[in-house]
């Protein structure tokens, strides 16, 4: 039985180690606010949620299969958050009842698993049930098949099997084991058996008479040999203690598994649900293969800085066809960072199979995402900062590849603008040759203006607006670069008010 | 046929007793051996290690058995020899310690067939290679009469048996309260692997292994041994079969195999202790044993060096020296850290482990036959009194000329540092025309470039640094003229972020 609701074809895993870049990421495109508005205090839908956002898919069928599934999740939220306590259940059920198999003896180990399994199997019909009300409302393809499974799988017949199973195990007559003789003549192969004739109370008249039986019993005061005999059952019992226990490990890892990849639509479901009281749209987005060169959208916004403020923010509107280039360039705090951020956050978003914050979105799927974005710390060290983001730069060199996608902030700004822009360029063009999809933040004028003048079709320049009376939009506008920066604007603003 | 002996060629001399040779500490011979014999304390291989030899030809002898092993791949099959071994004297001692009579049996009768198995994969691992040491060859030629003996094929195949019959024997104890029952296995069915088909279908990947570990053959209680004797009621000819095994059989050990089993730890345990270096690609080679003074090694290390950078990453240097013609001394100056020590200790190691009949550490070598080696390293110790530590040294000193021979190695480290180096220089030249004299082979150690200009004997060898940045030692210790530092810098690093090198770093 497998969940499958991250993937059509495997698990999930949690274990998967993200890449290097995760952490950089978190940082420039202020993902911790949105991880945290999805996890809502729970630390490990915050964990389920971070895994699913940066192992993110490529292949365009596997968002839409998530794309279904969370369509689902949003039109029947109630049910969905109800089939979510289930595993929620088991584990409270665990701490408050002391389940769990901790024992390190085989009688043990086979008592507190069937108590352990009991209790899961108790959950199990409980799933069944809401199931069975209310599988028919899902559409999805992954929801559909689960719900099939486990109509299929869990019926009653099966019920009754197990439950029969948990009843013999309690072993109230006594242990049938076979052995052999290994090394040394000491018993060996220690095998519990089923009796051959099941009616029979068996353990005095399976015994066909005419064999021989030798039988003894330890005098009333053997302490050592009944311990000899508890051994001997220990040993008996062993194999079927394990095959107990694995049991319930392979329920509660059901569950488990269960828990996590609802754990992210349930993520999801939270981060919804904020975006709406805040009135900003959400948009499923249309997703072109890696090889597509596509940045569409109407009223994307920044989802962290609209979850940080509690109120709807300023979006923009793009249509970026056919770009491997984007330069942004205008006034400072004219909302370049922002919208760089908003077409990060939307990228990864989009490619872990989620909605996006716009009114619509369309975009390329890329093969790693990648930022490079000027740091705060030690701004007097001009030429160690320069040196820092050279070797930040050569790490990302490292793990980029044919079409992922680099997002550039101010980047290589720390030494003079010649300087600085021969370095840009270097690093640019070759990237553009490696087929690498570029977005580039820069007050340079210079670096921008070169690729300007080269009139590359595959090239787009957004400026950050302003308005006449000096105000910014933050709204970004198609505009060449243009020579004069704003910060005597800023400065203005900050000194002169 | 003499017992074969795969050590000594004549006589096997008595050195069991054998003491560690005083230099060993001063050269880490002590570390190397130690950690060599480690967990082999049962064959008390040290005295093997403690004594070099003297004779050339049983040098050769071993250096052939060596060469046999390492050629033809042997080690792993000698090894599974040995252990199989090991385990045929854990049974045995079993034995003596348990109470009841078939467990005792039981456990003669395992030792017995690992034993006959040991022999004979032994005998058919020698036969089929190509043998080119005598000493192995002696011992295939025992192997192959023995394992073809009536006495061993009896003890072999009656084993078989009896043991074939015993392990077909099945049967059911029932358990129930203080009752056990045990009669014959009526073909009831895996009650576990039935558990395991009804949750399979809940399977998410591995899960934890829940069997216990539950002791093994760790005796046998009242319990236990009254089952065995109803299983022995139940099955009265399988048992009586056994009885009549180890009656005939015991004891089965032959004298030859038992000391082969522990000659061939000498030759195992030196393997296994160079086998990790020489997989990290240093060489190791069969030194030409000479009693003329002309010696030399190629690209050689300290072995007990080698051993500790195993696990580090720092890499080894291998190092050369020669000594041609009338050459005796090696005169080694140079920045301090720079290897030196190391270099005097690899020269004595080297001809320790050449004596032994060992493989060495280095590419190429030949050297010399030595009666005695003798070491005197200063130690950093707390001298109070300096006059009589001094007194204490050349007494030492005076004490080793009254032993030593031409035919003796010296290996000097920084010896009289504690003292003026107006009397050191003077001192050191003392020391140095009576070796001159004696003529022997001797390595110094010394702050003294006075030394290294001393006579035609001597050779000047000196610990180098790197040409850009004379903090980087090299640890190269070349024949040159005892001089000065080169000193120079190194700069600047390169990020590899111009067009080209991305273009080469991000593959298409």
């Amino acid at each position: 039985m497998n969940v499958f609701l991250l993937y059509p074809d495997r698990d999930f895993n949690p274990q998967e180690k993200l890449p290097p870049q995760t952490e950089d990421l978190i940082q420039d495109l202020e993902f911790n606010t949105i991880l945290n508005a999805m996890a809502k205090g729970d630390k490990f839908l915050f964990n389920v949620a971070k895994q699913t956002i940066f192992t993110s898919l490529t292949d365009p069928q596997e968002i839409r299969y998530r794309q279904a599934i969370l369509q689902d999740c949003l039109n029947n939220e109630s049910v969905v958050r109800d089939l979510y306590q289930i595993p929620i259940k088991s584990i409270e059920n665990k701490q408050s009842q002391w389940l769990g198999i901790f024992s390190n003896y085989p009688g043990g180990i086979l008592s507190s698993a069937v108590q352990f399994l009991e209790m899961l199997v108790g959950l199990l019909h409980q799933m069944k049930q809401i199931v069975d009300q209310h599988a028919s409302n899902f559409k999805s393809e992954g929801f559909q098949r689960f719900f099939r499974m486990i109509q299929q799988e869990l019926d009653d017949a099966y019920f009754e099997e197990v439950e029969e199973h948990l009843q013999t195990l309690r072993f109230r007559k006594g242990v049938l084991i076979s052995a052999q003789l290994g090394r040394g003549n000491e018993g060996t192969n220690y095998v519990l058996r089923r009796p051959n004739r099941q009616d029979d109370p068996w353990v005095l008249r399976l015994i066909s008479r005419k064999a021989p039986i030798y039988s003894y019993t330890i005098a009333p005061r053997d302490d050592h040999g009944a311990r000899a005999i508890g051994a001997l059952r220990d040993r008996g019992i062993n194999l079927v203690a394990n095959a107990v226990a694995q049991s319930a490990d392979h329920v509660d890892n059901f569950l488990t598994t269960l828990r996590t990849e609802l754990g992210f639509y349930i993520g999801c479901l939270n981060l919804a649900e904020q975006l709406k009281a805040y009135d900003e749209p959400i948009a499923f987005p249309t997703v072109l293969p890696a090889d597509k060169r596509s940045h569409s959208f109407m009223g994307l916004y920044e989802v962290a800085l609209s979850l940080l403020k509690n109120q709807k923010v300023v979006g923009n509107d793009i249509h970026a066809h056919e770009k491997d280039l984007v330069f942004i360039t205008g006034a400072n705090q004219g909302g370049k960072s922002t919208f760089l951020r908003s077409v990060g956050q939307a990228q990864l978003m989009a490619q872990c199979g989620m909605f996006v914050g716009a009114e619509s979105f369309e975009a390329n799927v890329c093969h790693g995402l990648f930022t490079h974005f000027r740091r705060e710390e030690d701004a007097t060290m001009q030429r160690g900062k320069l040196d820092e983001e050279l070797s930040r730069m050569s790490v990302i060199i490292d793990e980029i590849k044919p079409h992922s996608m680099i997002l550039f902030n101010e980047s290589f700004a720390a030494t003079n603008e010649r300087e600085g822009s021969e370095i840009a360029r270097q690093i640019i063009n070759a990237l553009l040759e490696r087929k690498i999809k570029i977005f580039f933040v820069t007050h340079q004028y210079e670096l921008a203006q070169s690729f300007y003048e080269k009139n590359m079709p595959n090239i787009l320049f957004l400026r950050a607006g302003r308005q006449t009376d000096g105000k910014r939009t933050f709204k970004l506008n198609v505009g060449k670069p243009l020579p004069t920066s704003f910060g005597r604007d800023v400065y203005r603003a900050i000194f002169e008010k | 046929m003499t017992d074969p002996s795969i050590l000594f060629i004549k006589e096997i001399p008595n050195i069991d007793t054998a003491a560690q040779p005083l230099y060993f500490p001063d050269l880490n011979l002590d570390q190397i051996v130690d950690t060599i014999t480690a967990r082999k304390s049962d064959y008390n291989l040290k005295p093997f290690f403690f004594t070099p030899l003297t004779d050339p030809d049983t040098i050769v002898y071993r250096q052939d058995v060596f060469r046999d092993i390492h050629d033809l791949n042997l080690l792993a099959g000698l090894k599974s020899f040995a252990e199989n071994m090991v385990q045929v004297r854990r049974y045995l001692g079993l034995v003596e310690k348990l109470d009841f009579h078939y467990h005792k049996e039981g456990w003669i009768l395992e030792a017995a067939l690992k034993y006959c198995q040991a022999v004979m994969d032994l005998e058919k691992e020698l036969a089929q290679v190509n043998l080119a040491s005598a000493g192995l060859l002696s011992v295939r030629a025992f192997l192959t009469d023995y394992v073809h003996s009536t006495a061993f094929q009896g003890l072999y195949q009656e084993a078989l048996t009896v043991q074939r019959n015993l392990a077909a024997i099945r049967y059911c104890i029932i358990l129930q309260n203080g009752t056990v029952r045990v009669r014959n296995y009526e073909g009831e069915i895996d009650y576990s692997q039935e558990i395991l088909k009804t949750f399979e279908k809940f399977k998410q990947g591995a899960v934890k292994d829940y069997r216990v570990e539950l002791r093994e053959s760790s005796g046998m209680n009242h319990i236990e041994a009254k089952i065995l004797e109803f299983v022995a009621r139940l099955n009265p000819s399988e048992f009586k079969a056994l009885d009549r095994f180890c009656e005939q059989h015991s004891p089965f050990i032959h004298p030859v195999i038992q000391r082969f089993d522990r000659e061939l730890q000498f030759y195992i345990s030196y393997l296994d202790y160079i086998t990790d270096i020489q997989r990290r690609g240093y060489p190791f080679c069969y030194p030409t044993l000479t009693r003329n003074k002309e010696v030399y090694a190629k690209d050689t290390f300290d072995l007990a060096l080698a051993y500790n950078l195993l696990y580090q990453e720092k890499p080894l240097i291998c190092n050369d020296f020669s000594l041609q013609g009338h050459e005796r001394i090696i005169v080694v100056t140079g920045p301090n850290q720079g290897g030196k020590t190391t270099f005097a200790r690899m020269f004595g190691q080297l001809h320790h482990l050449a004596n032994l009949g060992c493989p060495v550490p280095g590419k190429d070598a030949q050297l010399f036959l030595f009666d005695q080696i003798f070491t005197h390293f200063e130690r950093e110790e707390n001298v109070r009194n300096l006059r009589g530590k001094l007194q204490d040294d050349l007494l030492r000193i005076h004490t080793i000329f009254q032993q030593a021979t031409p035919q003796s190695i010296f290996i000097l480290n920084e010896i009289f540092s504690s003292t003026t180096l107006k009397d050191a220089v003077f001192l050191s030249q003392q020391i140095l025309s009576r070796i001159s004299e004696l003529d022997a082979i001797c390595v110094w150690v010394t702050f003294l470039d006075e030394l290294s200009t001393f006579n035609e004997k001597v050779v000047s060898m000196v610990s180098t640094v790197s040409p850009e940045n004379p903090l980087e030692r090299t640890f190269k210790i070349i024949r040159k003229p005892a001089d000065g530092l080169a000193y120079a810098l190194s700069l600047a690093e390169k990020h590899r972020l111009m067009y080209e090198q991305i273009l080469e770093r991000i593959h298409p």
